[in-house]
């Protein structure tokens, strides 16, 4: 996936500048800085929920600059929103069923990968997803977001209110769908953690790239160390 | 002996009056509650849904008794429910394409759609009177009563008759079949699960790619359904007689509401609880405490809490506690 040079924004003010966000096959790239930088305003844009004045989406080479957040999934991008992620009275299996609405094949195939994955979800499938802890819930939404079989899976600071030790847990399985062969698109706040787990990292100021490089670079960049990551 | 003929009196005209009421007061409700998730209002044209579904149903009713159809000893309106229901479905989708349709375009908010629906309620209101007439209606044929009272005195050799009408036998097995039916639908197929998803995050379901046209859809057609069930039901018990589907619309609420709107199981427990509390405090108790008071000590009163005419005002009362003590309903639906 490439997003090249999008300038957009809500209103009539643009959020974005010239903001350029790549994501290849099975690798993971992390959006980070300050509050306010138009992180997650970028992730929307890749997904469609926001008008670009300039620049281009393009999937897999395909266009898809044009296309509705809908017609996006279908064509294998799959979003995990920050809040209200997940059906909450509905049970962990069906919001999962959801997750598979659109696809008429088989879903039990996808539904094991997704357990496997996430073995806690597994014993507790009959659970309605509202019941679950903050970092269930969680696994719940980036399972849901899976059923759909995304080449490009995005999730919007999927750490936000989790404790640190369910925060390593779900960079872990975050790494283990990367090597499946999904592109992994995350905004986070927790910049350290998410960049040791990037092959690509972007720092974002104001709407405009300020950095770009794989993730290790960036953390050994004094720069950036200095301004985004507190020393 | 007194005491069991007390009980056979409360049996008779508490516990199978309200047990019958609660059902139609569910069917209404789960009909509110469904447009309420969905759609995200509180629908006011519901008693006129119901009204008109019923009408519907009473036209095509003398229809087939003209043609000398007849499903003897049931009343002929079950035959033609269905038909009912189909009349009623096309012209709520109608109201929705003219008028909400526009409305959800501008994403009105939820309460300009409660005050489009309050006119929804006048039109068809004025649409029933002009067909029907504002006059009672009957059109309930076919046997009148399962268990009669005298024979059922003259089996029991109790001094207190036990009566059911046939149109009560009906009216809760119809309201067993359908709630069933419907949680069924909800639960265990893919359009019934895609409209809980869509009614708990919409926004989720539409990124899970759930068509909201059509779960929109879907949810008029329940709704229309239930609604011409419930009021043909109504109109069997009672009689029909379109100015009291509108007098209905303050219990089917406050059912919807105890329960907690947008809760299915809510709308139902909600529903028995007003039936119930309508019935039993608008009831005259002197027979009773008769019964089980010694003879001197009977009453020289009804024995009665409010006169009945006040029914509806324990529903409003009711009303009035819930939104105060617990606006999410019993069973924690969506707040109001």
């Amino acid at each position: 996936m490439t997003a090249k040079a999008m300038t957009g924004g809500y209103g009539a003010a643009d959020i974005l500048h010239d903001c350029t966000i790549t994501a290849a096959q099975g690798e993971i790239s992390v959006i980070v800085g300050p509050n306010g930088a138009g992180k997650s305003t970028a992730m929307k844009a890749v997904f469609g929920m926001l008008k670009l004045r300039a620049g281009a989406v393009r999937l897999d080479g395909e266009d898809i600059t044009s296309l509705s957040p809908q017609d996006r999934v279908a064509r294998g991008m799959a979003l995990v929103p920050q809040t209200s992620n997940i059906f909450p009275s509905m049970s962990v299996e069906e919001n999962l069923e959801m997750g598979a609405f659109l696809r008429r094949d088989n879903i039990r195939g996808t539904m094991k990968q997704v357990y496997d994955l996430f073995p806690t979800l597994r014993e507790k499938c009959h659970q309605n997803a509202g019941e679950l802890s903050g970092g269930q819930r969680q696994q719940v939404a980036v399972g849901r977001a899976l059923m759909t079989q995304p080449r490009l899976l995005m999730l919007d600071e999927p750490t936000a209110g989790i404790s640190p030790i369910v925060m390593d847990e779900l960079f872990d399985r975050i790494i283990e769908v990367a090597r499946t062969g999904i592109s992994i698109l995350m905004v986070e706040q927790n910049a350290r953690q998410a960049l040791n787990i990037a092959d690509k990292g972007y720092v974002l100021v104001q709407g405009r790239n300020r950095y770009t490089d794989t993730g290790h670079a960036l953390l050994n960049n004094p720069e950036v160390r200095k301004s985004f990551l507190g020393g | 002996m007194d005491i069991l003929n007390a009980f056979i009196l409360l049996l008779n005209f508490v516990l199978i009056p309200a047990i019958a009421y609660g059902s139609q007061l569910a069917l209404g409700a789960l009909g509110v509650t469904i447009i309420y998730g969905i759609l995200r209002f509180s629908n006011f044209a519901h008693g006129d849904t119901m009204a008109f579904g019923a009408m519907a149903t009473i036209l095509i009713t003398w229809w087939f008794q003209s043609m000398g159809l007849s499903l003897s000893p049931l009343p002929t309106a079950l035959l033609a429910l269905p038909f009912g229901s189909a009349v009623c479905a096309l012209f709520v989708l109608g109201t929705d394409r003219i008028v909400y349709k526009f409305y959800r375009d501008q994403k009105a908010k939820p309460v300009i759609f409660l005050i489009v629906s309050m006119g929804v309620m006048f039109i068809m209101n004025g649409i029933v009177r002009l067909i029907i007439g504002p006059g009672d209606q009957n059109f309930n044929d076919g046997a009148r009563f399962i268990i009669r009272a005298r024979d059922f005195r003259n089996a029991t050799g109790f001094d207190e008759g036990l009566s059911l009408k046939v149109s009560q036998g009906i009216t809760v097995a119809t309201t067993v079949t359908v709630v069933i039916a419907l949680f069924w639908f909800l639960h265990h197929t893919r359009t019934g699960k895609s409209m809980r998803a869509y009614s708990d995050n919409e926004d989720l379901a539409l990124l899970s790619g759930i068509n909201p046209d059509r779960v929109v859809m879907v949810a008029w057609l329940i709704a229309a359904a239930l609604a011409t069930i419930a009021g043909t039901l109504y109109g069997l018990d009672k009689s029909f007689k379109p100015f009291t589907y509108f007098q209905l619309l303050l219990p089917i609420f406050a059912s919807a509401m105890v329960g907690g709107l947008g809760s299915p199981h809510g709308a139902i427990a909600g529903a028995f609880l007003i039936a119930f509390s309508e019935i039993m405090v608008t009831y005259a108790y002197k027979k009773v405490v008769t019964y089980l008071m010694p003879e001197a000590w009977a009453p020289d009163t009804l024995v009665q809490l409010l006169s009945t005419d006040y029914k509806f005002a324990v529903s409003f009362m009711i009303l009035l506690l819930v939104l105060l003590f617990r606006p999410t309903g019993i069973f924690a639906g969506k707040a109001v």
